[in-house]
C-alpha cells in the first residue's frame, strides 16, 4: 500500500465514521459536529484526487459558512430535549430502500470519464484537450500552466458555460423559494 | 524513502519547529506589546515590574494562567466545554505555515545518520512550510473554521451573556468573510493565479499590489479587523455589554487559549497583507534579493517580511487604543451595506480595466500597467471615500446627526 493510499483510507474511514455518527447522534449540536468533520474528511479525500481547488472550496463554503449558519440556528432553537424519535420499522426500510437506490445509481459513474461528460454535453466525438475537465497528466500541466484556480475556470467558463449557467439559474430559483415561503408566514 | 525525501522531510520539519516557535514565542511578546502601547497611547508607564522594563510579564503571566484553578460551569457541556479553546487555537496556528516568510535559501548538504540512513538536498529551499497552490484561499478556508471555538465556547458555557457573545461571533465573522473573499479576487484576477509564491513574484516584476489595488487592500484590512474580533469589531467580547462575552466562563489556561487564537490571528492577518498587498518579504526597489539563494540575502528578505508584518501589528494595536466600538447594527451594516457592495463593484470596475489595459491597449511593461492602475484607483478612492462617503468617514470626528447610542471606551 502507498503512502496515497494509506492516507485515502484514513480519510475515507473517518469520513463513514463521522457520517453515522452525524446521523445516529441525538444532540443536534454534536450532529452538526460529526458533519462538519464529514466535510473536512471529504476535503482530504478531494485533494488526494488532486482536486485541492474542490477541496478548499468544501471547507470554505460548506464547513465554513453554511454549517456555521446551522449552527447559528440550531442554537437559537436551542433543540435540546425536544427531539421526537422517528425510528422504527418503516423508516428503516424506507432508509434502506433510498440509500440502495442512491447506491445502484452512484455504482454507475464508476467508469464515467471527464471525456464522456464532454461527448454527452457537445454532442461531438471531436474535443479539444484544452477546454475538457482535465485529469492525469494533463491536469498536472494546466496546474503549472495556470494555477489550480484557471485549470477549473478555463472549462467551467468556456466549454461548461451554458450547464454552469443552468446551474446558477437553479440555485437562483432555490433562494427566491426559500424568500416566498419564508416572507409567506410573516 | 529516498534520501531526498529525506531531506525534505528534515528540513520541513525543521520550519515547522522554527515557525510554530516564532509564532508562539511573537504571540507572548505582542500581548505585552499591545499593554506598552496602550499605557503610551494613554500616557501611563504599562508593565515595568517582571524583568528589565517589564519584559518577563508574558513569562509571569503564562505561568500564572497555567498554575490557576480552571473553573467549570455546573451546567456547561463538559467536552464541547474543553474543546472549544482548542478548536479557535488550532486554525489560527495551522496558518502560519503557508505564508512565505523570506526569500528561497540555497541549502546543499549530504550526510548519513546511524539508524536513520542517507539525507541529501540539493539546490533552493523555499521558506515556507507548506507551498500550497491554493494558496490564499487556503487561509480563507481555515480561518473560517476559526469562528467555531468561539461559538462553541459560547454556547457550551450555559451563560447568556457567552450565548451572545459567540452568536455574534458567527454573524460577523460570516459576514466580512465575504467581504474578504470578494476583495482578494482582484488580486487573482492581477497576478492570475493563487498562490502566494506566484503573487509575491508577480508584484517583484512591477508595482506592489496596493498602489494598484488600493481599494481591495482597505476592504481586506477593514475585514482583517472584523475577523480577527479587534477592535473597533470586538462585538462578540464586548465588555460593557457582554461581561466578556464567549470567554467569560473560561479561566486559567483556556482563557490563555484563546488570547493566543487571537494574536496568532492577528499575526496571520498581519502576514497576509504584507504577502499579497506588500510584496511579501520583497524588497522594494531593488532586484538582488528577487532570486533568493545565499543566506545573507535570506536574512534580508526575512528582515524585511517581519519589519512590514511588524508595522501591521502596530497598525491593529494602535486602531485598538484609538478608536471606540461600533454599535451592533452599525457593524452589519458597515459589512453588508457598503463593504460586500464596494468589493463586489471593485471586481468588476478592476476586471475591464485589466482588460482594457492588457488587451485593448496592449500595455506590458509592469511599471506602467501599475501605473494606470494606480491612477484609476485614485480617481476610484476619491470617489468612494468623498463622494459618495459624503465626508462621513474623512471627518469622522465631527457629529453629522446625534449618535443613537453611548459609545463605550475600549
Amino acid at each position: 500500500m502507498t503512502v496515497v493510499q494509506i492516507v485515502f483510507y484514513v480519510f475515507a474511514v473517518a469520513a463513514v465514521i463521522g457520517a453515522i455518527m452525524c446521523i445516529t447522534q441525538r444532540n443536534p449540536i454534536a450532529s452538526a459536529f460529526w458533519l462538519v468533520s464529514v466535510l473536512m474528511s471529504l476535503a482530504g479525500v478531494f485533494v488526494l484526487l488532486q482536486a485541492q481547488f474542490i477541496g478548499v472550496m468544501q471547507v470554505l463554503v460548506y464547513a465554513g459558512a453554511i454549517m456555521v449558519l446551522f449552527l447559528f440556528v440550531i442554537m437559537l432553537l436551542d433543540l435540546g430535549g425536544k427531539t421526537s424519535d422517528r425510528r422504527g420499522a418503516p423508516s428503516w426500510v424506507l432508509a434502506v430502500v433510498v440509500g440502495g437506490a442512491i447506491t445502484v445509481s452512484m455504482a454507475q459513474l464508476a467508469d464515467y470519464t471527464p471525456d464522456q461528460l464532454a461527448h454527452e454535453i457537445s454532442g461531438s466525438t471531436e474535443l479539444n484537450a484544452d477546454v475538457v475537465l482535465l485529469e492525469g497528466q494533463r491536469l498536472q500541466e494546466a496546474i503549472e500552466a495556470r494555477g489550480v484556480v484557471g485549470a477549473i475556470a478555463e472549462p467551467l467558463f468556456g466549454f461548461y458555460l451554458i450547464p454552469f449557467q443552468i446551474t446558477g439559474l437553479l440555485l437562483l430559483t432555490a433562494v427566491v423559494g426559500a424568500v416566498v415561503l419564508a416572507k409567506r408566514r410573516i | 524513502m529516498t534520501p531526498e525525501f529525506k531531506g525534505f522531510m528534515l528540513l520541513s520539519v525543521l520550519k515547522m519547529l522554527v515557525v510554530f516557535g516564532v509564532v508562539l514565542v511573537s504571540v507572548a511578546l505582542l500581548t505585552l506589546l499591545e499593554r506598552k502601547l496602550s499605557a503610551w497611547i494613554q500616557n501611563r508607564i504599562g508593565p515595568n515590574r517582571a524583568g528589565p522594563g517589564g519584559l518577563l510579564q508574558p513569562a509571569a503571566d503564562g505561568l500564572k494562567n497555567m498554575l490557576k484553578e480552571e473553573v467549570m460551569p455546573a451546567k456547561a457541556n463538559p467536552i464541547l466545554f474543553t474543546m472549544a479553546p482548542a478548536m479557535a487555537f488550532i486554525p489560527a496556528m495551522l496558518l502560519s505555515g503557508v505564508i512565505p516568510f523570506a526569500a528561497p535559501w540555497a541549502i546543499n548538504f549530504d550526510f548519513t545518520l546511524p539508524l536513520l540512513g542517507r539525507f541529501v538536498h540539493q539546490g533552493l529551499m523555499p521558506m515556507i512550510v507548506a507551498d500550497l497552490p491554493v494558496g490564499f484561499l487556503f487561509v480563507l478556508a481555515i480561518s473560517s473554521l476559526g469562528v467555531y471555538g468561539i461559538v462553541i465556547a459560547g454556547w457550551s458555557s450555559n451563560n447568556k451573556y457567552s450565548m451572545l457573545g459567540g452568536l455574534r461571533a458567527s454573524a460577523q465573522m460570516v459576514s466580512y468573510e465575504l467581504a474578504m473573499g470578494l476583495a482578494l479576487i482582484p488580486v487573482l484576477l492581477m497576478s492570475g493565479n493563487v498562490s502566494f509564491t506566484s503573487i509575491i513574484a508577480e508584484q517583484q516584476t512591477g508595482m506592489w499590489y496596493v498602489l494598484p489595488l488600493f481599494l481591495s487592500f482597505f476592504v481586506f484590512l477593514v475585514s482583517g479587523f472584523a475577523e480577527t474580533n479587534r477592535l473597533p469589531f470586538d462585538m462578540p467580547e464586548a465588555e460593557s455589554e457582554l461581561v466578556a462575552g464567549y470567554h467569560a466562563e473560561y479561566s486559567a489556561m483556556k482563557f490563555s487559549m484563546f488570547f493566543i487564537a487571537e494574536y496568532a490571528g492577528m499575526i496571520t492577518i498581519a502576514a497576509m497583507t504584507v504577502t499579497l498587498f506588500f510584496g511579501g518579504w520583497d524588497i522594494p526597489l531593488t532586484a538582488w534579493d528577487d532570486a533568493g539563494g545565499s543566506s545573507i540575502v535570506v536574512a534580508a528578505t526575512g528582515l524585511a517580511f517581519v519589519l512590514k508584518t511588524f508595522f501591521f501589528l502596530v497598525l491593529f494595536m494602535w486602531v485598538r487604543w484609538t478608536l471606540p466600538r461600533f454599535r451592533y447594527d452599525q457593524v452589519m451594516a458597515l459589512g453588508w451595506k457598503f463593504m460586500i457592495e464596494l468589493a463586489t463593484v471593485y471586481i468588476v470596475v478592476m476586471a475591464l480595466a485589466i482588460h482594457v489595459v492588457e488587451r485593448v491597449l496592449g500595455l506590458t511593461n509592469p511599471w506602467m500597467i501599475g501605473a494606470s492602475y494606480t491612477a484609476l484607483n485614485v480617481v476610484l478612492a476619491y470617489l468612494v471615500f468623498v463622494v459618495l462617503d459624503r465626508g462621513l468617514i474623512i471627518s469622522g470626528s465631527v457629529p453629522r446627526r446625534p449618535a443613537a447610542g453611548v459609545m463605550e471606551e475600549g
